[in-house]
Order: C-alpha cells, then sequence, then structure tokens
C-alpha cells in the first residue's frame, strides 16, 4: 500500500492524516510535498497522524525530521499523533523522541499548540 | 564471517538492478525467506527491514542507480543462524566517516540512520568490500528457536 494524505483543519491546527507506507520513492516524497506546501500556505500549526501508517524506512523517517525543521525554520511546530509501536520502536532506536513531541489523544495534541 | 563448521544452506541468491523496484522486490524476498524458516511476525518484519535498507544504501549511494551495476542480495542457513550479504558495485564505504547519527548535532540530519536500524534490527552487522571495491554488507540473526 503506498502513501495517502489527507489534509484536514481543526480550528487553527492543520492534521495530515497519513495512511500506507512512507518509504524511499514516492511515499516520502508526497510528505515531503505535503508539508512544504502547507507551510508555503502560512500553516504553522500541523499535527500529523501516524496512526495508519505501517512502515516508515530511514528515507521516511528522514522525511519526518525534514518536516520538522522546514516547520521549525518557518517559526511553526511540527508534533506526532497515534504511533504505532514500530513506529514508536523506530523513533526511540534513532533517539528522535527527544525532538519530536508525540501524543496518542487528538484533543490533548491541538491544545497543546 | 560465515560459520565455516557447516555447509550453508544458499536460501536466496540474486543479482538485482539498482532500482527502487529491487528494494521492494528484496525486502519481499527477505519476508518469505524469514517466514520460512519459523521467524515470528515481528523478527520477520525486522528482517525484511534490515534487508530493505542494506539493499537501499547499496542502490542509491553504492551504484548511484546506475543501469550498468547491480546489487547481490545472498541469504543462507548457516549453524544456528540466517545470515545476507548484500553486495554493491560502488566505490566502498567507510563507516568510520559516517556521522553518528545518536549524537545531539546530527539528530537533526535528514538521512545516515539505516546502519543504526539495521544493529538494532539483526545480532550483527559487518561492512567491508567486495573483490572489486565495493561494499560488502553481511548481517547474522540467530534461527528462531523450534516451537
Amino acid at each position: 500500500m503506498s502513501l495517502k494524505l489527507t489534509t484536514r483543519q481543526v480550528g487553527d491546527v492543520t492534521v495530515v492524516d497519513a495512511a500506507g507506507r512512507i518509504t524511499l520513492g514516492e511515499g516520502s516524497s508526497a510528505f515531503r510535498d505535503t508539508i512544504k506546501e502547507l507551510v508555503n500556505k502560512g500553516q504553522k500549526k500541523i499535527l500529523v497522524n501516524l496512526g495508519e501508517v505501517t512502515y516508515i524506512d530511514s528515507s521516511g523517517i528522514g522525511e519526518l525530521v525534514s518536516g520538522y525543521t522546514t516547520v521549525s525554520n518557518a517559526g511553526g511546530q511540527l508534533k506526532l499523533l497515534n504511533l504505532t509501536k514500530r513506529v514508536h520502536d523506530l523513533l526511540q532506536i534513532t533517539k528522535l523522541y527527544t525532538v519530536f513531541e508525540v501524543f496518542d489523544d487528538e484533543a490533548k495534541a491541538l491544545a497543546s499548540f | 564471517m560465515p560459520n565455516a563448521e557447516s555447509t550453508p544452506e544458499i536460501l536466496y541468491d540474486q543479482y538485482l538492478e539498482s532500482t527502487l523496484a529491487s528494494v521492494d522486490a528484496s525486502e519481499e524476498a527477505a519476508k518469505s525467506v524469514a517466514e520460512r524458516l519459523g521467524y515470528d511476525e515481528e523478527e520477520t518484519y525486522h528482517i525484511g527491514y534490515a534487508v530493505r535498507e542494506a539493499v537501499v544504501n547499496a542502490v542509491v549511494h553504492g551504484n548511484l542507480y546506475s543501469a550498468n551495476k547491480r546489487v547481490r542480495l545472498r541469504m543462507e542457513r548457516s549453524g544456528g543462524s540466517l545470515e545476507v550479504i548484500v553486495e554493491d558495485e560502488g566505490q566502498g564505504f567507510e563507516e568510520s566517516q559516517q556521522a553518528d547519527p545518536l549524537a545531539r548535532e546530527n539528530l537533526l540530519s535528514q538521512s545516515g540512520r539505516g546502519l543504526l536500524i539495521i544493529r538494532a534490527f539483526m545480532d550483527e552487522l559487518r561492512i567491508g568490500r567486495t573483490e572489486a571495491g565495493g561494499t560488502r554488507l553481511w548481517m547474522r540473526k540467530s534461527l528462531p528457536a523450534p516451537r
């Protein structure tokens, strides 16, 4: 299954619902393009919902980091929601848990911005 | 490297084109081999992930997507382990020159985490050179205990 990205606006936060695989190639470039497009539109509060993401390779992890940096450099915040155990484990292995703010409750995530 | 005391059983040995399609195919092949050897779902995911990352390195960084260069993927049962070899036809790779992806100053790097994850998912990883000067990545994971 390739990556499907859907965006929705909740107040002043843009939620990006991701489903499928974020891997080298189409998946990671689609994610990158979506984040850049949001930043270019002036969106500075972005919540990426990874609840339906079944697989992220190291390239996909790199895109999450790149997205975080892009949004931060624009003066905004990118946070993560609903990590699966596998994605959670990858963030632990790569120490990116120390970088990302991670939530398992959407309401709490939205209120944190 | 391979256990000299036992005769390895070759489970897969293919030369792959330097394409993203080969990356997907290598992951599927590795998962298929792992399932056949009796690894559980999580271990099978780890093996597929490690092989995918190794082949990505070979295709992208070793062979630079060259249509004239191939990636060799070999999997065998040797002793009590699954051993995997991934070879490319690039210029070789010195791990000592790679930045530590866990260093604070590198945490926001976009790349450089593949080997770290392979090490976490497999029992052993060694990086060397092929006779032609490309990179040879060897990794091992103990076979699952009989159920």
